[in-house]
């Protein structure tokens, strides 16, 4: 329902400013741009989302991800009580995890898709908290090698683009803390449904 | 040599060897595994295209200056960089954009400058907020998201400060 105020919200302010700053040929031609522009990702996005997707199975086939999720087992059950039960759900989520702490994005999104599917089971199209927790967790950044960002650097002339590396690490420690905190205040005392 | 290009390849080949050594049919679990990427990559289309054209249209109004010149006074108060503003308008909705504001921002500031390394860490310890949530839930078919936006937004919040806390930290500011 959140969505439904941003969305709405921001269509409805584009309007007013388009109005207020002779901009509304711009913004009619933008939304027309947008959605093109949402399938154009949406097909670039699909090799890489079928490719790990294809990865993940075989890491299931062949016991690669019951030993990814033994690994991680410790943390997540703290985290995620009811989805750890569920071992195919437990990997996917650690699977996920490692993705994120690599730096692989790509990778990272459809194992967690992967697992978010799994958690949706049956619970008619409300977010459990853990499910809530566990895109909260995707939001917040928590990746070890940020390559993209050092590239960028690199790219505009710095000459050492890793040595913003702890400053990097202690942000996204604090804002997947900050992110945690408040996921688990605002859940606390709301029944689950 | 980038790192990440090193781990692609050895990922790709490490779980091919060792699928095929445990006598898994690893090329029918991959395709087999692919398919399901593309029923997920269905539900994620309609998802995107309520999102992007929303942030489309907000951008090209001049929305995204007004709310800029809004929030300046809180950040001051925050101690983040006013002239941050329009990457963290951006960073939640737009990957692509966010790096082009934050290139921006150390071409015209310096790499090296206070506000060039605030700019990096912020694109490094916060993520596309509302890109992950509409397609995590979009997928999973979620409609009621609960709380998850506003923890989100609580946590890129929360990275934008650190970040400019973490570089006076570490560089002196």
């Amino acid at each position: 329902m959140e969505m439904a105020w941003v969305w709405t919200g921001m269509v409805t302010l584009s309007l007013v400013f388009g109005l207020l700053s002779g901009n509304l040929d711009a913004v009619a031609n933008a939304a027309l741009e947008g959605a093109r522009s949402a399938v154009e990702l949406s097909l670039s996005m699909a090799g890489v989302l079928c490719l790990w997707s294809g990865v993940m199975e075989i890491m299931n086939a062949c016991g690669l991800a019951s030993g990814l999720a033994r690994l991680f087992r410790p943390v997540l059950q703290r985290l995620l009580p009811e989805a750890s039960k569920d071992p195919e759900t437990l990997a996917a989520v650690s699977a996920n995890v490692s993705a994120n702490l690599l730096g692989l994005g790509n990778a990272a999104t459809p194992l967690g898709i992967r697992a978010a599917r799994k958690m949706a089971r049956g619970c008619g199209g409300v977010a459990s908290n853990e499910l809530c927790l566990l895109v909260v967790l995707n939001t917040a950044s928590i990746q070890l090698i940020p390559a993209t960002i050092a590239s960028v650097r690199a790219a505009a002339g710095c000459a050492t683009p890793f040595d913003i590396l702890p400053a990097v690490w202690l942000a996204s420690l604090m804002s997947v803390a900050a992110g945690l905190l408040a996921a688990w205040l605002l859940s606390h005392g709301r029944v689950r449904r | 040599m980038n790192l990440s290009s090193l781990v692609i390849p050895v990922l790709l080949a490490g779980v091919a060897v060792y699928g095929l050594g445990k006598r898994v049919d690893v090329y029918a679990a991959l395709t087999h595994g692919a398919e399901e990427g593309l029923s997920v990559l269905l539900r994620i289309v309609p998802a995107l295209v309520g999102l992007l054209t929303a942030v489309s249209m907000f951008r090209a109004s001049g929305a995204m200056e007004w709310l800029s010149g809004l929030f300046a006074p809180v950040l001051a108060l925050l101690g983040i960089p006013p002239e941050t503003t329009p990457l963290m308008l951006v960073r939640p909705v737009s990957g692509n954009g966010a790096l082009a504001v934050a290139s921006d921002l150390m071409a015209s500031h310096g790499v090296d400058s206070y506000v060039g390394r605030v700019a990096a860490v912020m694109l490094g310890s916060t993520e596309t907020t509302f890109y992950t949530i509409a397609v995590y839930f979009g997928s999973a078919g979620i409609t009621k998201t609960r709380h998850t936006v506003p923890a989100a937004l609580v946590a890129d919040l929360t990275g934008f400060a650190a970040a400019a806390l973490a570089v006076r930290l570490f560089f002196g500011g």
